[in-house]
């Protein structure tokens, strides 16, 4: 158990740091062009939730995907050549296509609250 | 020895006046038939048939005088009692059993049902983990009675689960030895020549003593070995006959005084140049495992992390999460780095990918050194593998760490020297300043999700936290964060075992029984997939007026291993990676945990989804547990 958290942080501390440098509005001219309802089944039904939860928000698993992706050439490798614990998603199991609508829907995600407008993390 | 009284209302006799009532009864069958309009149900009934002449000749012939005894005075199992009290349990959880009926009887009439006091128990795995969270709160063992068989293979698991976690469980099973007085059928499933084998493994010691003597003496061995570090689970197998037969020369039986071994200090001169070693380094770090077995165990590392002003890794009760050096540092940057009482050393040191071909490659830098002190070497099996991957290192000290502390601390101060102080103190503010930075984070990311439904984890904490952060509060499982305050050495639990799907539950609830004569609000996140194992441990906690309050974290799955399916489908390109939910989601239907809870004479709230829900659920439910009900509220929550 304490392998496992000591991995799912160590991939939460390297994705985040990847995110943190990109320039993530210069990145998605790159994309292809995606559909975002589809991407957001897909982000279900292919279990990224499990792992990023059903907002890309991230979790005790997995790093937060969204808002501001990472630019899509590396989230693209990150997904088909994972370098940690990520689970690996080749082509075979996700076509480009879909990896293009679930990178349109991260790019839906809006910004959460600006902290200070939560009470209760103001305490 | 007082001699066994014989009495005139012996069962034969007793057997006589049946087959005359029997007889009567016969008779009314034919009573008239106004009668028999008044009680149409007893009428149809068809008449019991009655005893032959042979049977009841059977039955009330006389019989030897050494077989015509039918009460006891001074039951064998009234002088384990002795020896139990003697010892100070509080508590004996259990689930009844035939096996042990002699001794259960005598706690709760010849004992008086007080220290100890019967816990009602729904399964024997339950009864166990409630020892195991009881112990993590009051430091001293609770008494688990079973079966010698079917009980004892009920509680396996949760026995393997305190072993791995080196806490103690007092464990009694019950047994018939002699065949000779077995009662046929059942009793002899129930018995067993070597009732302790099958945990033997994962056992610390058992015995199964042969007379009141020898189970005064083992019962007392076995509470000093359970605590003695490294601690763990003991069993005393009790035969049947020895509770139920008399207690011959009661007088002249002794119950052994009991003085528990002092825990084992490292080596002076071992933990010298350990000290040496982190005074000079640069950048030292702590990797702390379960260290803190005491309040004073807290105040120690505080003192040692203060003294080398070193960030700690792994804090959990070892120091407070909001102290300054509490968390920080890095294994990839130490170029010392002290492990103490770490379980799995090599886990830390190393990462592991488990992809399908699985690596891994070491953290640390060339010409870091590795220090260990560690309790696991004083005591370990084979069979097996807690024990972890073997862990390279420079200096291993074999003790206690709690008691080995004070010699590290002076050993440290004697040789810090102003330069070195000063040096020290500059490396305090770089930790406090990057400790604080992840708490501003740590806040940052709470937003993420902030308003999802289903109700982020991150959400869940933070409420609870704001539910109950004024109060004199204790968490009894999971739920804590970064963002919480918790200071005190009992405002967590210990942790540590063997990851077992099922235990937290009856953690929980003996967790919150050591804290309820302490008054503090007792509260904990409860896993849907662990509740479900035996949710009768909530009806325990009801029954036995507990107060705690337990929120589920409902993501309505097993989810470890919904990401394992997932992993293992992905891997070897399955054409549907759509089918991880088989097998491992707890849905279809939902199950309604509040009105579960409610069944059970439970204050349950919910099933929650909307977030804007939940901070009145939970002030609701925290009213109800200051007025000491047990309390749950659902939780329909993000996965993770």
């Amino acid at each position: 158990m304490r392998l496992l958290l000591l991995l799912a942080a160590t991939l939460m501390a390297s994705m985040l740091s990847a995110q943190t440098p990109a320039a993530p509005q210069a990145s998605n001219a790159a994309a292809p062009r995606g559909n975002a309802d589809n991407g957001k089944k897909i982000f279900t039904a292919y279990g990224c939730y499990q792992c990023h939860n059903y907002t890309a928000a991230g979790g005790g698993a997995g790093p937060r995907l969204a808002p501001r992706p990472i630019a899509f050439p590396a989230f693209t490798k990150a997904i088909r050549e994972p370098r940690d614990e990520m689970v690996p998603y080749t082509a075979k199991i996700l076509t480009d296509q879909e990896l293009a609508d679930i990178y349109a829907f991260l790019l839906t995600i809006p910004a959460p609250p600006a902290v200070n407008t939560i009470p209760l993390l103001n305490n | 020895m007082a001699k066994p009284k014989k009495t005139p209302v012996n069962r034969r006799g007793f057997l006589k006046g049946a087959a005359v009532g029997a007889a009567a009864g016969a008779a009314s069958v034919i009573a008239p038939e106004s009668l028999v309009a008044a009680q149409p149900l007893q009428a149809q009934r068809p008449a019991a048939p009655l005893p032959t002449a042979a049977q009841i000749a059977a039955e009330t012939e006389p019989l030897a005088a050494e077989h015509n005894v039918f009460t006891v005075e001074n039951a064998g199992s009234d002088f384990m009692v002795d020896v139990l009290k003697s010892l100070g349990f509080e508590y004996i959880a259990a689930n009844p059993a035939s096996s042990f009926r002699g001794l259960q009887e005598s706690f709760i009439n010849y004992g008086g049902n007080k220290n100890p006091e019967w816990l009602t128990c729904c399964h024997e795995e339950s009864a166990t983990a409630i020892a195991k969270g009881y112990f993590n709160v009051e430091g001293k063992p609770m008494g688990v009675m079973c079966h010698g068989t079917v009980g004892l293979q009920h509680a396996s698991m949760a026995i393997y689960n305190t072993f791995v976690a080196r806490d103690p469980v007092f464990i009694i099973i019950g047994n018939a030895l002699d065949a000779n007085t077995r009662r046929p059928g059942v009793e002899w499933n129930h018995s067993v020549q070597d009732a302790a084998a099958m945990v033997r493994d994962f056992t610390k010691w058992d015995d199964t003593p042969g007379s009141l003597q020898h189970f005064a003496e083992s019962a007392v061995r076995a509470y000093k070995l359970a605590m003695t570090v490294p601690m763990g689970p003991v069993i005393l197998t009790v035969d049947g006959d020895l509770q139920e037969r008399p207690a011959e020369n009661r007088a002249r039986l002794r119950i052994p005084k009991l003085t528990l071994s002092s825990p084992p200090a490292g080596d002076p001169g071992a933990v010298a140049e350990v000290a040496k070693l982190m005074v000079a380094a640069e950048n030292p770090l702590i990797l702390a495992g379960r260290v803190a077995r005491t309040e004073r165990g807290m105040q120690l590392m505080v003192e040692l992390a203060e003294t080398l002003q070193c960030p700690v890794q792994g804090g959990g009760r070892n120091i407070p999460n909001r102290h300054p050096l509490a968390g920080g540092g890095s294994v990839r940057n130490a170029e010392v780095i002290l492990g103490l009482q770490v379980d799995d050393l090599w886990g830390s040191l190393h990462s592991f990918r488990d992809q399908q071909d699985r690596a891994y490659t070491s953290l640390i830098k060339p010409g870091t050194k590795v220090l260990s002190i560690s309790a696991n070497d004083l005591y370990t099996r084979s069979n097996y593998q807690d024990f972890q991957r073997y862990a390279e290192s420079d200096i291993s000290i074999a003790a206690d760490v709690e008691a080995t502390l004070p010699l590290l601390i002076e050993a440290c101060k004697k040789l810090i020297t102003a330069d070195r102080r000063r040096v020290f103190e500059e490396r305090g503010k770089r930790i406090a300043a990057t400790n604080a930075q992840a708490v501003e984070r740590a806040r940052v990311e709470a937003t993420y999700g902030w308003n999802a439904s289903p109700i982020s984890t991150t959400r869940m904490s933070v409420e609870l936290w704001n539910a109950v952060r004024t109060k004199d509060w204790a968490l009894i499982g999971g739920g804590g964060s970064r963002l919480w305050n918790i200071q005190k050495f009992y405002q967590t639990m210990s942790g540590g075992g063997a990851a077992a799907t099922g235990s937290a539950l009856p953690n929980a609830v003996g967790a919150a029984l050591a804290h309820r004569k302490y008054g503090r609000l007792c509260i904990g996140v409860q896993n849907d997939g662990d509740l479900m194992y035996a949710p009768g441990a909530l009806w325990t906690a009801a029954h036995h007026r507990i107060p705690m309050l337990l929120v589920m974290h409902n993501n309505r799955a097993y989810h470890m291993e919904v990401m394992h399916m997932q992993r293992m489908a992905n891997r070897r390109q399955r054409a549907n990676i759509t089918n991880a939910r088989i097998g491992t989601e707890i849905a279809d239907p939902n199950i309604d945990y509040a009105t579960l809870a409610r069944s059970m004479g439970l204050y349950g709230e919910g099933p929650i989804t909307d977030p804007q829900d939940l901070g009145p659920a939970l002030r609701r439910a925290v009213e109800r547990v200051e007025r000491g009900q047990t309390a749950l509220v659902d939780v329909v929550t993000q996965p993770r």
